[in-house]
């Protein structure tokens, strides 16, 4: 298709044609932005904690006063959640993954007498919390029973600096062997906490996600061999078949009534349920952010259609001209989606530009990561596509213009 | 012309004469019309929405009374920490909560901290069930101007007699003693019996100044005790967030009096300016006093932040908020955008009725006036739609179960700023085209007619 009159007529139209491209430069700038934004939550969403989502339930229990024996009390309420139809592990933890509240982390160092530690993990403990929440080993083992301390006398031991009342080992996540030992077998390894505590690797599991802070790596976990009792703030946790889980958790929490009914139950839910209060501020915003890239699509695409209409409206005349001088309706027709392409390709270009702008500006003020590559062409793909439905309408009026009108005065 | 009223009275006729004609041209290029109307609206309704949020969350929570409202700071933390904040933390020990409560030179001041609690009635048989309280002291009510339905708060008497009394909110109460003049009766709080002194009204002041630890935005507690009973209670889940150097993070879940452990807010009221000097002086002499003491290890670094400085400081606004803002300003850029450039398509294409009144005596001036005009009752249209959208808008943010949700609703003064925004813009966006309407030449438009 020939350019040249497309051109010289848009060099007649000067203003309002670069006010089209304006206006789909800024539109290809905020879309890219608000999509890349939306792209960030989803991710976030769709990290992996490492646990078997769907088979947990959640019982957290108050206490009135401080029980003397709550060990006892939590090894009698364990026995008793194992024998309730349909569990098939019981445990307790402190923390699960991707959970408000607080959250238990350390500085782990790789050398005993270090100024800053090398990554702040989050340390998980309770009982039985492998086997329970379902991690997967990729090498090493479990602890063994021999090797857990209880967390009182493991706080007693660092009032007097006792070692021998402390954990000696630790299971850490694949992501933190990588990030503390890249390219060496972890097992075996040694890393320090606090006044340099040794804590030797005995094992290595897939993955385990941190409760909260998840700026500071999402992966950077360990699990202590401390047993705590619920009387310390530790969950029971409960794994069970997808389908079981209401049915495990109403019985368990009569149960755990039925042993001592001078206990509150604080919280009870499933962990999916906790996934989801998690992220439910990611999933808000990732609402608005869609709600504002629709709008924005629609304000463009209503002034393309209006710009259009307003052209198709002037040139009515010189449309007749061409069609009576031998023109087809397709060549109208086309003519008006060439000349929507060249000023939408202008504003994709200058938008890029202007999306990458952007993009510095957020990430110096909101610890955002660089725009991908992939949104250029996407983008412009998207933009391309609007821009041609927008004008579609106004060309077949303009295709649909009889040569007749040539030979009339307007 | 003559007289001035009549100058004013051809101006006032003008005005209405212009409004006509816009109304005509408007009706008579409904399409285009309709696109700027609507275009209008959704930048309006997309950027008042976020405006709105914006708006209500960083509101002044206590109007008022803001300015006389002071929150303490003091650095008890070790002198080497790795890894710490510059600034010193937000709460306070309970060592230095007791030592700052008794100073007792500011004219009022309040120590707490909030968990929950087992809660029976003391009705036989009637169930326990988790609330929230905050633990206070008495001059808490006076001080933020809490509003009481019935009773009043208890003295600082019973602050200092560790007396078991409660304040209750208007929703326990409704739960508990089904809404009437609960004062005197009892409740079993944490085993220890608890009398009712007084009920309060709604009170939510948003952000939650006094306590942002757990969000800013949110419910306020169900009830409310003396803070030193509450500290004899039984209670093992916890005294309220805490912050704790040393090596176990714990420490002070049991043991709330532990040193290195921060948690109490505090939070004065200082009168006078004077008063404010006096009391900052006051804070780095208690400082100094307990670095001689060995307890501080520090240097005296205190802060003494108002209210409104204090939010600030906190950052309280969610960064998705400010975000969002950004770019609901975006949307309204492109609007205009887009609105400046449907107005030129409308005037020039109204360039022959324009050439016609040019050649029957129009100036440029009244071209322009008139086009603009035509603009401002476009922006008006705009807004007015735009105003139903921003409360759709403001209803679907309500929606989302986020924390600050509860407080975007919509506020008689935001109903004047967007349309004054939807006119003001449009006005803006109606300059260029309404001056390239106003250059059209007489004599060539009306040949080609």
């Amino acid at each position: 298709m020939e350019l040249r009159p497309i051109l010289s007529t848009l060099r007649r139209h000067k203003f309002t044609a670069w006010l089209l491209v304006l206006e789909i430069a800024l539109t290809c700038a905020i879309v890219c932005n608000a999509v890349f934004l939306i792209s960030q939550r989803l991710h976030r969403m769709d990290l992996p904690s490492g646990i078997a989502e769907r088979e947990l339930v959640q019982i957290q229990l108050g206490h009135i006063g401080k029980n003397p024996d709550a060990k006892a009390q939590t090894e009698t309420d364990l026995a008793a959640l194992r024998q309730i139809a349909g569990v098939k592990q019981a445990g307790l933890t402190e923390e699960l993954p991707f959970s408000f509240g607080g959250s238990s982390n350390s500085g782990l160092m790789l050398e005993p007498r270090q100024q800053q530690p090398t990554v702040t993990v989050s340390q998980y403990m309770g009982q039985n919390i492998l086997p329970t929440l379902g991690l997967r080993l990729v090498a090493g083992r479990d602890f063994q029973p021999g090797e857990y301390v209880d967390l009182d006398i493991a706080l007693a031991a660092l009032k007097t600096g006792d070692t021998k009342g402390l954990p000696q080992s630790m299971i850490v996540t694949r992501a933190l062997a990588d990030r503390l030992w890249p390219g060496k077998a972890p097992l075996g390894q040694t890393a320090y906490v606090g006044k340099g505590i040794p804590l030797r690797v005995i094992g290595v599991v897939e993955s385990l996600a941190r409760p909260n802070m998840l700026n500071k790596g999402p992966q950077y976990t360990v699990v202590w061999p401390i047993h705590m009792t619920s009387a310390d703030g530790a969950d029971y946790v409960l794994r069970t078949a997808p389908q079981d889980r209401a049915a495990v958790l109403e019985a368990a929490v009569a149960k755990l009534k039925q042993i001592d009914p001078n206990r509150v139950v604080l919280v009870k839910r499933t962990y999916d349920q906790a996934r989801r209060e998690f992220f439910a501020n990611d999933r808000a915003m990732a609402g608005i952010l869609v709600g504002v890239i629709v709008a924005l699509l629609t304000v463009t695409a209503l002034g393309i259609v209006g710009l259009a209409s307003f052209w198709v409206g002037q040139r009515r005349r010189s449309i007749g001209v061409r069609r009576a001088l031998g023109a087809t309706r397709g060549d109208i027709l086309r003519y008006f989606q060439t000349e929507n392409f060249l000023l939408a390709t202008l504003g994709i270009v200058l938008g890029m530009v202007l999306a990458y702008g952007i993009n510095l500006f957020l990430m110096l003020h909101y610890e955002l990561p660089r725009l991908p590559g992939i949104y250029l062409p996407v983008g412009a793909l998207v933009l391309w596509a609007i821009g041609q439905l927008a004008v579609l309408g106004p060309a077949l009026r303009a295709a649909a213009v009889p040569p007749v009108v040539a030979t009339r005065s307007v | 012309m003559g007289t001035g009223t009549d100058f004013i009275n051809t101006r006032v006729d003008m005005f209405g004469y212009y409004l006509d004609l816009a109304w005509r041209s408007l009706r008579h290029h409904q399409v285009l019309a309709a696109l700027m109307v609507l275009a209008i609206a959704l930048g309006i309704g997309a950027s008042v929405t976020m405006l709105a949020v914006l708006h209500n969350l960083s509101g002044n929570p206590l109007p008022g009374r803001s300015g006389v409202l002071f929150h303490p700071q003091v650095d008890p933390r070790p002198a080497k920490l790795s890894g710490a904040d510059v600034e010193p933390p937000d709460d306070l020990t309970y060592i230095d909560a007791v030592n700052l409560y008794q100073l007792g030179i500011a004219p009022r001041r309040a120590v707490m901290s909030s968990n929950w609690l087992p809660v029976r009635a003391d009705a036989p048989d009637s169930p326990l069930a988790m609330y929230t309280d905050r633990a206070t002291t008495a001059d808490f009510f006076a001080m933020f101007g809490v509003p009481f339905l019935y009773g009043a708060a208890w003295s600082a008497q019973d602050d200092a007699s560790h007396a078991q009394v409660v304040v209750l909110s208007r929703a326990m109460n409704q739960k508990l003693f089904g809404g009437g003049n609960s004062v005197g009766r009892t409740l079993v709080i944490a085993t220890k019996t608890f009398r009712v002194a007084g009920v309060i009204d709604d009170w939510n002041p948003q952000p939650r100044f006094y306590d942002v630890n757990g969000g800013a935005f949110g419910k306020p507690e169900q009830m409310y005790l003396p803070f030193f009973a509450w500290l004899d209670l039984p209670q093992d889940y916890g005294y309220g967030p805490m912050n704790c150097w040393g090596n176990d993070p714990n420490a002070g879940t049991h043991d709330p009096r532990v040193q290195q452990c921060t948690w109490a807010q505090f939070w004065v009221q200082l009168d006078t300016p004077a008063q404010a000097a006096d009391y900052r002086a006051a804070l780095v002499q208690y400082s100094a006093q307990q670095h001689q003491l060995g307890r501080f290890q520090r240097d005296p670094d205190v802060r003494l932040r108002g209210l409104l400085d204090w939010l600030d400081y906190k950052r309280v606004i969610p960064v998705t908020v400010r975000m969002q803002t950004w770019i609901a300003f975006g949307v309204l850029l492109i609007c205009l955008v887009n609105t400046v450039g449907l107005m030129v398509a409308k005037f020039l294409r109204k360039s022959g009725e324009i050439g016609v009144r040019r050649a029957l005596g129009a100036s440029r001036r009244d071209v322009f006036a008139q086009c603009l005009i035509e603009a401002g009752v476009v922006g008006l249209a705009g807004g007015l739609l735009g105003l139903p959208l921003a409360w759709l808008g403001l209803w679907m943010v309500r929606q989302q179960p986020v924390s600050f949700a509860a407080s975007a609703h919509f506020d008689p003064s935001m109903l004047g700023v967007a349309l004054l925004l939807a006119v003001l813009s449009s006005l803006l966006a109606g300059v260029w085209p309404a001056w390239r309407a106003s250059r059209v030449a007489p004599a060539l438009q009306v040949k080609s007619l």
